[in-house]
């Protein structure tokens, strides 16, 4: 039954012909679609990418849940809370582990031209996981012995020489925060909006180097829990059991945190978003001028097919179909040209830019739009279609 | 045979006209094009309207194509009243107006087959392909089952001029209109195109409303009539 309908309503593929056999008009309109395509996947990529750069240490923590104070901002505005607090989770069955982390920015002295910036400082327990990666519990070992420190090797080259001096077997040691430290080891982070570098050291050092730090007051707690368990509800009957100077969240709630701060207090979102806007609109002025030059070319034969006595609403269809085969068109090349630029980017920027779900889907429902309204816009022309006027 | 649409009126003319005047403009540029018109079109038959240009055959030829709102006067065509017909009325009777224009009007994306199609197209009841075989069947009828393949560019006029009366004939109409279809084409092409449009409307019983300047082929016609100023006269001269 199905297939018999089919059959009755298929008709001549009017649009599909209409675009087909213009070849080089169709080059065109594909060239333009996927030109504002690939803007909008470049822009809303940097844009992300960017973002995701805010949270390159929170990514890597060990953790499930995050413990901070309701008073955080985001990484460069930490507050403190109880570092009880963290202990009191333990009540809970499903909590298998806790860590409590210190976090705040000291001024590192560069021990080549012995200028001094701030640098993002990790305190914790060296026995404590803090980091997801598989050599880190080994470096981690080393700070035991007091006035140790690990040097994120990505980090800004203003810090010094770092990674070439301890490579280089030589023994390097400097200033933080008016104190001795020697680098035992490099870690591989990455600087973000806020740090331009990092420094991961143990909560011993970290309370000497910063000693005006309130006595059992930690900025981060994480929270490992038992493995089946729901972090979500976790998260859920923890901040209803503790008490409001302390907020938990799940590591992705965590992230989102610190990204949304990023988005809502810069112009970074803007200027992309703007970006992705402008590659929107030429898009759909490169759409609306080849529908519409199609559209007044073929006037006189639309004029025929409503003389013949088509109606002006499959006439409608036959454009809005045109719109609907162009961004199909269209974007297949935006995606994959999206795809090999990425890669190029993320090779060579470091920035970790991706084709995730989210962008094919929304460049996708763009473009869709984009086609469909200027469609809609270039069908009022045929109106102008009159079957009077053929003869 | 095609079936009459409808067997009450069996003996109803296909197009039938009384006191239908038409004006153009508004107010102090109101011009009138049609006076008073009034004649008729038996079944199958072929009549030929001539006349100097500007004296409103074309606006008579889209009034009775329904092409136009019709302003005064009784204009009956295939037993609907187009005088105060909806759109949905005209629209829908044009399916049973096949049209020949001037210049062929081909859609020029679609090859001659797909052409033709476009008017088979307009059959509901039929299936895709059923359809493709009426199409098929038209072109073969106009003799040109071996370009069926062909863009309207790569055909030449009087070839195009025939892949125009295939499509017009493949709806089934009742009536066909043509506007001058031999203008365009040399003598010879020209009475072998209408000679054809001929056979085939006497074999569908179909009427053919033909304007046209073209003595050469005013012997073809079943009757003419001549008009001026908008108004028609010897309406009735028969000339076989």
């Amino acid at each position: 039954m199905i297939n018999f309908s089919f059959i009755k309503f298929r008709k001549i593929p009017l649009a599909w012909l209409l675009l087909t056999r213009q070849p080089l008009r169709l080059i065109v309109a594909i060239a333009g679609i996927s030109f504002a395509g690939i803007l909008m996947f470049m822009q809303l990529g940097f844009r992300d990418g960017l973002f995701d750069t805010s949270v390159t240490i929170h990514k890597l923590l060990d953790a499930d849940l995050v413990l901070i104070s309701p008073r955080s901002k985001s990484s460069i505005s930490m507050s403190g809370f109880p570092k009880r607090r963290l202990i009191q989770t333990l009540a809970l069955e499903d909590v298998e582990k806790t860590a409590p982390v210190n976090l705040t920015y000291l001024l590192w002295r560069n021990p080549e031209n012995l200028k001094t910036r701030s640098i993002l400082t990790l305190g914790f327990n060296p026995s404590d996981s803090l980091l997801l990666d598989d050599g880190f519990s080994r470096k981690a070992d080393k700070l035991k012995n007091p006035g140790r420190v690990l040097f994120d090797k990505l980090s800004r080259p203003e810090f010094g020489p770092i990674e070439d001096w301890f490579l280089s077997e030589k023994k390097v040691e400097t200033e933080v925060a008016g104190k001795r430290v020697l680098v035992e080891g490099l870690v591989e982070l990455g600087p973000s909006f806020g740090a331009d570098g990092n420094l991961i050291t143990s909560r011993e050092t970290y309370l000497r180097l910063f000693p005006a730090n309130p006595k059992g007051s930690i900025e981060i707690g994480l929270v490992k829990l038992r493995s089946g368990s729901n972090p979500i509800l976790v998260s859920e009957i923890l901040n209803k059991s503790l008490p409001n100077d302390v907020r938990v969240l799940t590591k992705d709630q965590f992230i989102e945190f610190e990204k949304n701060y990023w988005k809502n207090s810069t112009a970074i979102g803007f200027i992309f978003s703007l970006g992705a806007l402008m590659g929107f609109v030429v898009g759909c002025v490169v759409v609306y001028q080849i529908l519409y030059s199609d559209v007044t070319d073929h006037l006189p034969e639309y004029a025929t097919l409503l003389a013949m006595g088509y109606r002006l609403k499959t006439l409608f269809f036959v454009v809005a179909r045109e719109g609907f085969l162009l961004a199909l068109f269209g974007y297949l090349p935006a995606y994959f040209s999206g795809q090999i630029l990425y890669s190029i980017v993320r090779n060579s920027t470091k920035l970790p830019i991706v084709m995730d779900a989210n962008k094919t889907i929304l460049i996708f429902i763009l473009i869709l739009v984009m086609c469909m309204g200027s469609a809609g816009i270039a069908m009022r022309k045929l109106v102008d279609a009159d079957p009077a006027e053929i003869f | 045979m095609p079936k009459a649409i409808n067997k009450k009126d069996k003996n109803s003319k296909t197009v039938s006209i009384n006191n239908l005047s038409h004006y153009y403009g508004i107010d102090e540029n109101k011009k009138q094009v049609l006076n008073n018109v009034n004649f008729f079109i038996e079944k199958g038959e072929l009549v030929l309207l001539k006349g100097p240009s500007g004296c409103g055959k074309t606006t008579l030829l889209t009034l009775i194509g329904a092409l136009r709102t019709c302003q005064s006067g009784d204009l009956t065509v295939l037993n609907n009243q187009l005088n105060g017909a909806s759109r949905k009325t005209r629209q829908k009777l044009r399916r049973n107006i096949g049209m020949i224009f001037q210049g062929h009007n081909l859609l020029r994306c679609l090859t001659a087959e797909q052409n033709v199609q476009m008017g088979a197209d307009l059959i509901t009841k039929l299936t895709y392909l059923q359809r493709r075989e009426v199409a098929r069947k038209w072109l073969s009828a106009v003799g040109l089952e071996d370009h069926h393949k062909k863009l309207p560019n790569g055909l030449s006029g009087g070839q195009k001029q025939r892949v125009a009366i295939a499509r017009a004939l493949s709806a089934n109409p009742k009536l066909l209109l043509a506007d001058e279809p031999t203008s365009a084409l040399d003598s010879v092409t020209g009475r072998e195109i209408v000679s054809l449009l001929r056979k085939l409307a006497k074999e569908q019983n179909c009427s053919v409303l033909m304007v046209t300047h073209d003595p050469r082929i005013s012997d073809m016609a079943d009757r003419i009539l001549n008009m001026e100023d908008g108004k028609i006269f010897n309406a009735l001269s028969e000339l076989r």
